[in-house]
């Protein structure tokens, strides 16, 4: 431990040059930059994949890709988003914004941070190039259900071996924010004084040590049952595939809170700046989130209505759901409440933080429209689950993304980001997303399967309006690259406290950041 | 430097207990598996292997339904066929058929057969008290074995249900084959 705090005993930044820099640094800015670059590399990979889809989609028939390598891309877009894109640009964002938060001056275990950071890439590796092994990468959907996952080729432990690496990094990164932030608040920084973000992604944090084991056996299982002769899934050797499904969703579940909670966070720093206003009812907000994440350990099965569950056990599962919205609504009314009678401005930041909440909740009113039962018996394996789950994630956890690099790309960069170029980004997205994904829930309540290459010839229309849409949103994301790096190289100072109404200790130091901060830790009123 | 070294200290300890927690929580993973299976035997979901109570029924003789059987096998080396494709019962009357196996392989080899029901909920009417598919099979090299099923058919099927298929399929009995001849778990 003694190593581990020597690091950071040094002033200014010196040690290796150039690459060697980036391998070894144990700087949590450091590391939160190649989280959040990694991210945006997954995110446009997973992006090419999903274009490709759409491409497909475009007009009925079989026009631009076999429909082998189809399920391949719908799988690989799953994983790579959530697993690549989503996942560590959170963590990139907690790397970078936590220790500055709490007035700590670097993350509690620096190297296991560095770590966690360059177990992925490898991990990216395994995923992206199990599509040119023979057989292809896995198509058997992201959530690797069984019996496909066990008859998969060699893509498949590819995946599975990807899937073991990742998760051990979140778990490190995971354990990693725990401590920092049980442990290395500044003086006087109580736990009801942290900024939201913190509070949500400590959270998240016991979330992913809860559940990312348990994916973990559950694809080990997998591995064994393709080649040590085990059968947990295969039905062949009185294995029960639904239990794969009990297992994966116990873990999924959770995971779909993982990937909203720190966003949560993000849009609960930005709101309360822009409006002008301290956030209303945040010991609400606490609580509300650490109920969120209780009960999604309750509600798994709603994700398998159609498995043959006994009428009780899907009532069970859908009451425990409909639950969830009373916390979450908590939060958007929370939010409303802050922007009430505020002084508002519209820069990039609050125009996605506001983005977010108008069409994520639209994306949380489907999900309670598929959280009963009937109901989703009808609507399940449809675009209308596409387009729920696009709502949230797309709009949601990745809108909040965005708002909250707008937002901290003064401190990151001490340039003020581009208002006119991110106005544009902004309501490109907008725009396109709605473009892309509103049509998909009438293809699901007409009927639509998800997954499948080719369809009838009704859904033509939608089907062409979505790919216009979605080539619309992957060209404009291109814009936000153009305004990141305009940002990087240069553009108008930014001030200790960028953003006028902006309060927190991050805005206490000056912007660029520098390499070290809070080495004295200070003392919090 | 003191202060720091409590808090490194303190930090090792908060480390080791939150690994400890996703060790565990690793194996609550593998621990779902007989917790699934308990529920399913005590709340006889899923009791694929074990025979239906027969319920103290009436025959009910202004019905007929017809019976179909299938057979398939999956990757298996085996011959698997109904020995009469349809029959026609009323329900809550005692049935048997037979259905006839034959190991082709030079070595013995064990299967496990698991039913389906066309359409899919008469499954909840058709009501087995003996069948091959309640054990594994295991088969000599060049066996060939007859197997009864006896069902009866619940007079609580929906009225509009006039044919049920009754289909087998043969599963290897995975894991087998791996030290056999090394063809791995593809399929």
């Amino acid at each position: 431990m003694a190593a581990v705090m020597s690091d950071h005993a040094h002033g200014a930044h010196h040690g290796p040059t150039g690459v060697m820099r980036w391998i070894t640094t144990t700087n949590h800015k450091d590391i939160g930059t190649m989280y959040l670059v990694f991210s945006f590399i997954m995110f446009l990979s997973g992006g090419v994949m999903a274009l490709t889809i759409r491409a497909e989609l475009f007009q009925p028939g079989l026009q631009v890709v076999r429909p082998e390598f189809f399920n391949q891309l719908t799988t690989m877009h799953g994983l790579v988003m959530v697993f690549g894109a989503i996942m560590p640009a959170f963590v990139g964002f907690a790397n970078w914004q936590i220790p500055m938060m709490i007035g700590a001056s670097d993350m509690a275990f620096a190297r296991m941070n560095n770590w966690s950071f360059w177990l992925l890439p490898p991990a990216a590796l395994l995923l992206i190039g199990s599509f040119f092994v023979p057989g292809g990468a896995t198509a058997a959907g992201w959530t690797l259900y069984a019996p496909l996952s066990v008859q998969m080729g060699m893509g498949m432990d590819m995946a599975i071996f990807a899937i073991h690496i990742m998760g051990l990094s979140s778990i490190m990164g995971a354990i990693n924010i725990v401590v920092t932030i049980l442990n290395m608040r500044a003086p006087g920084m109580t736990m009801m004084k942290m900024p939201l973000f913190c509070w949500t992604w400590l959270i998240t944090a016991y979330l992913l040590i809860a559940v990312m084991p348990v994916l973990a056996g559950a694809v080990t299982m997998v591995l064994a049952d393709r080649h040590f002769g085990t059968s947990f899934f295969s039905a062949a050797g009185g294995g029960d595939p639904v239990m794969y499904q009990h297992i994966f969703w116990f873990f999924g579940h959770p995971e779909v809170y993982i990937m909203i909670l720190p966003a949560f966070g993000i849009i609960s720093q930005i709101i309360p700046t822009f409006s002008r206003k301290p956030l209303f009812g945040y010991a609400s907000m606490v609580y509300a989130t650490a109920s969120i994440a209780i009960l999604s350990f309750s509600v798994w099965a709603h994700h398998m209505f159609t498995t043959g569950m006994p009428a009780a056990g899907q009532l069970f599962f859908m009451y425990a759901t409909m639950l969830i919205a009373v916390p979450t609504g908590v939060k958007v009314f929370n939010w409303v409440a802050t922007m009430w009678r505020g002084s508002m401005t519209f820069e990039p930041p609050m125009l996605f933080a506001v983005g977010f909440i108008f069409v994520f909740t639209m994306g949380g009113f489907t999900g309670l429209i598929c959280a009963i039962a009937p109901i989703d018996i009808q609507v399940q394996d449809t675009y209308y689950v596409v387009a729920h789950f696009h709502y949230v994630l797309v709009a949601g956890s990745l809108f909040a993304l965005f708002a909250g690099a707008y937002y901290w790309l003064p401190k990151w960069t001490g340039h003020m980001p581009d208002e006119r170029i991110g106005k544009v980004h902004f309501w490109c997205s907008l725009v396109f997303f709605n473009v892309t994904f509103f049509p998909m829930h009438f293809l699901g309540l007409a009927g639509m399967p998800r997954r499948i290459p080719d369809y009838a010839l009704q859904f033509a229309d939608f089907n062409m309006l979505a790919s216009i849409g979605a080539f619309g949103f992957g060209l404009s994301q291109l814009i936000f690259l153009y305004a990141v790096v305009k940002c990087v190289r240069g553009g108008e100072k930014a001030a200790a406290r960028a953003w006028e109404g902006a309060e927190g200790l991050e805005w206490t130091v000056p912007s660029p950041a520098p390499h070290h901060t809070f080495e004295e830790a200070p003392v919090v009123r | 430097m003191s202060a720091q070294t409590r808090i490194a200290a303190e930090n090792r300890r908060l480390l080791v207990r939150l690994a400890v927690a996703a060790v565990v929580m690793f194996g609550f993973g593998f621990l779902l598996v007989p917790f699934y299976e308990k529920i399913c035997e005590v709340t006889g979901i899923n009791n694929l292997l074990k025979p239906d109570a027969a319920a103290n029924t009436q025959v009910d003789l202004t019905r007929t339904v017809t019976i179909q059987f299938d057979a398939n096998i999956h990757d298996l080396p085996w011959q698997f066929r109904p020995l009469q494709t349809e029959i026609k019962v009323h329900p809550g009357e005692l049935a048997t058929v037979a259905y006839e196996v034959t190991n082709t392989r030079s070595e013995p080899v064990t299967g496990q057969a698991v039913p389906s029901y066309g359409p899919q909920l008469a499954g909840q009417h058709f009501r087995k008290l003996e069948c091959f598919c309640f054990a594994k099979q295991t088969l000599a090299a060049g066996e060939r074995r007859t197997m009864p099923v006896a069902f009866v058919v619940d007079p609580g099927l929906p009225a509009d249900v006039k044919i049920i298929t009754l289909s087998y399929t043969f599963f290897e009995i995975a894991g087998r084959r791996v030290a056999g001849d090394g063809a791995g778990g593809r399929s």
